[in-house]
């Protein structure tokens, strides 16, 4: 990457929200922020309305589980700037049980992704509009891509295969 | 006076419940659809019907052991996932492939590329009933299909592409069945636009249906023709080129209304674009090896593995073991025929992905099905889902 996309993506966007951003980190060319859960709104903003940023496209929101005691979950923004083809992630650090805001007031596009990571993860957004399973039957127990849910699902009538639950 | 008349006939509010079974529901879509009379007040859509877990199987396989997987995904161009897949795995090792798998490589994914864009459209023509595109495109779909099975013996699910290069060489013959199918494929394009681009009954069906704005596709996360259709100058491989889209001249198509008709102007004019790349790329591919030389990735060829004890090891270490990834996240995205198509990879340090995301364009472009066919007629509603061309091996994953 060369240095004066490095001073913007990085450099700037630290200084404008210093003390909120954790973390940075630079892997291959690729960006990523970790922000704290209150200022994750107001970056966001900040990303789409700078113009040397102009982060208008939500490209993805997906989850990780770290499968740790604290901070298990990361929720990852990744957007695009169509006006400045350039690329730039946003990470937030939750704990289990733990919601975090939604972003589909500022992208309506983030309402599928959030609720696929609610789906997956468990990860409730907060005041999203539309808050149900996507994938999966509403009445599914368990959120498939957490690390502690069997690769073959639990047993049950449908799945003889399956893990027994404890 | 429509005013009076609408006093007179009650028209009750149903709700209707279209597919998952439907023709063209373009597989297994479960829409529900809230009509007042012929006029669709909410659409809802209700998809996971495919879904078969591939990222968690994804969590649990060998970094090469995964690439056909992602043949499943949109079924109807297997090469451009194979692409996305493995060019963010050659990203995560910081691999750089030969120039002539660079070739090899743009010419399978255009080629896909045409084929995906005929039988969506073919199948949107017949939604519209029109039957006899359908039997045009899928005979030049038939033609690339052969291509597909002389460079790897298979027609559709081809895990062609290999991190690292690809699996066989592009042969002499493939490049002359290519050559010939770039002679006559402009002359068909012109066919099919002599059947539909003209049609009176073509253009009622899209003509100013689905319209929706450049801002708000964006804000909905739209991409590919979807988004071009609305006059959104955006094509990965124009903006972010890899392979060597950089050192080829094509357009990037763009729309003026993105209504449903604008929709297929771009996936007719994308074809013709990629014919002229693959024009390029034959005359222009180089010599050399289609493969990293690092015996780590790459594996032996199939008739050392029979013929010499070294390769026969060599097979099994790298079936049985794989080769595994430093630690970090990548996140690398390709113009897939439906859209940005992105895998985001989170990498532990071992042989398996950590945690591994498919960004799918079918998922994020049904999104908009609602706000595309709001306010209009029920029978628009089909023509509205066909012009996003959604595939649901790959929206459900």
């Amino acid at each position: 990457m060369d240095s004066a996309k490095e001073k913007l993506l990085v450099d700037k966007v630290v200084t404008a929200f210093s003390g909120e951003i954790t973390a940075t980190d630079t892997f291959r060319g690729d960006v990523t922020h970790t922000v704290k859960k209150n200022s994750l709104k107001s970056l966001c903003t900040y990303l789409r309305i700078e113009k040397d940023l102009g982060f208008n496209y939500l490209v993805d929101v997906l989850g990780v589980d770290r499968n740790t005691d604290t901070k298990r979950f990361e929720v990852v923004y990744v957007f695009y700037s169509i006006p400045n083809k350039q690329r730039i992630r946003v990470k937030v650090q939750l704990d289990d049980g733990e919601s975090i805001p939604t972003v589909t007031d500022i992208w309506r596009g983030a309402n599928w992704p959030e609720r696929e990571v609610y789906d997956m993860f468990g990860i409730v957004f907060d005041n999203h509009p539309d808050l149900r399973r996507i994938y999966l039957e509403d009445d599914w127990e368990g959120y498939p891509l957490r690390k502690d849910y069997p690769l073959r699902g639990y047993k049950d009538e449908f799945n003889p295969n399956g893990e027994e639950r404890e | 006076m429509t005013d009076n008349n609408e006093e007179l006939i009650t028209t009750k509010e149903v709700s209707l419940h279209m597919g998952p079974q439907h023709p063209s529901s373009h597989g297994v879509l479960h829409l529900v659809l809230d009509l007042k009379g012929e006029k669709v007040l909410k659409v809802e859509p209700d998809i996971g019907y495919l879904h078969r877990g591939t990222e968690k199987i994804a969590e649990n396989l060998l970094y090469h052991q995964f690439t056909p997987y992602t043949d499943r995904l949109d079924y109807m161009c297997a090469m451009s996932n194979n692409l996305a897949y493995v060019s963010a795995v050659e990203k995560l090792m910081d691999i750089e492939i030969t120039p002539r798998a660079k070739y090899i490589r743009v010419i399978a994914a255009e080629l896909s590329r045409i084929s995906g864009h005929l039988l969506g459209m073919g199948a949107w023509a017949v939604d519209l009933g029109a039957m006899s595109i359908l039997l045009y495109m899928i005979r030049e779909r038939e033609i690339i299909l052969d291509i597909f099975e002389q460079l790897c013996g298979a027609r559709l699910t081809l895990t062609y592409l290999r991190v690292g290069g690809v699996r066989y060489d592009f042969t002499d013959a493939c490049k002359e069945a290519c050559q010939h199918f770039v002679n006559i494929m402009p002359k068909r394009i012109d066919e099919y636009e002599g059947i539909l681009t003209g049609n009176r009954i073509w253009l009622d069906r899209n003509k100013d249906v689905g319209v929706i704005k450049g801002d708000d596709a964006i804000n909905l996360g739209l991409s590919g023709p979807s988004l071009r259709a609305t006059g959104v100058d955006w094509d990965v491989r124009k903006d972010e080129p890899y392979l060597v889209y950089g050192d080829l001249s094509f357009d990037v198509p763009v729309g003026e209304n993105g209504d449903s008709f604008d929709r297929y102007m771009v996936r007719i004019n994308e074809m013709r674009q990629s014919v002229r790349i693959i024009e390029q790329c034959l005359q222009r591919m180089p010599d050399g090896p289609f493969n990293v030389d690092d015996p780590q990735i790459v594996p032996p060829v199939k008739k050392e593995v029979y013929n010499n004890m070294e390769s026969l090891i060599h097979h099994f270490k790298y079936v049985s073991e794989g080769f595994s990834a430093p630690k970090g996240e990548i996140y690398s995205a390709i113009e897939s025929p439906k859209g940005e198509l992105g895998v985001f990879i989170v990498s532990d340090g071992t042989a398996k992905p950590y945690r591994l995301k498919l960004r799918v364009p079918s998922f994020m472009n049904l999104q908009s099905m609602n706000e595309l066919s709001q306010g209009g007629y029920f029978a628009d509603v089909i023509s509205v889902l066909s012009s996003l061309d959604p595939v649901f091996g790959e929206c459900d994953k």
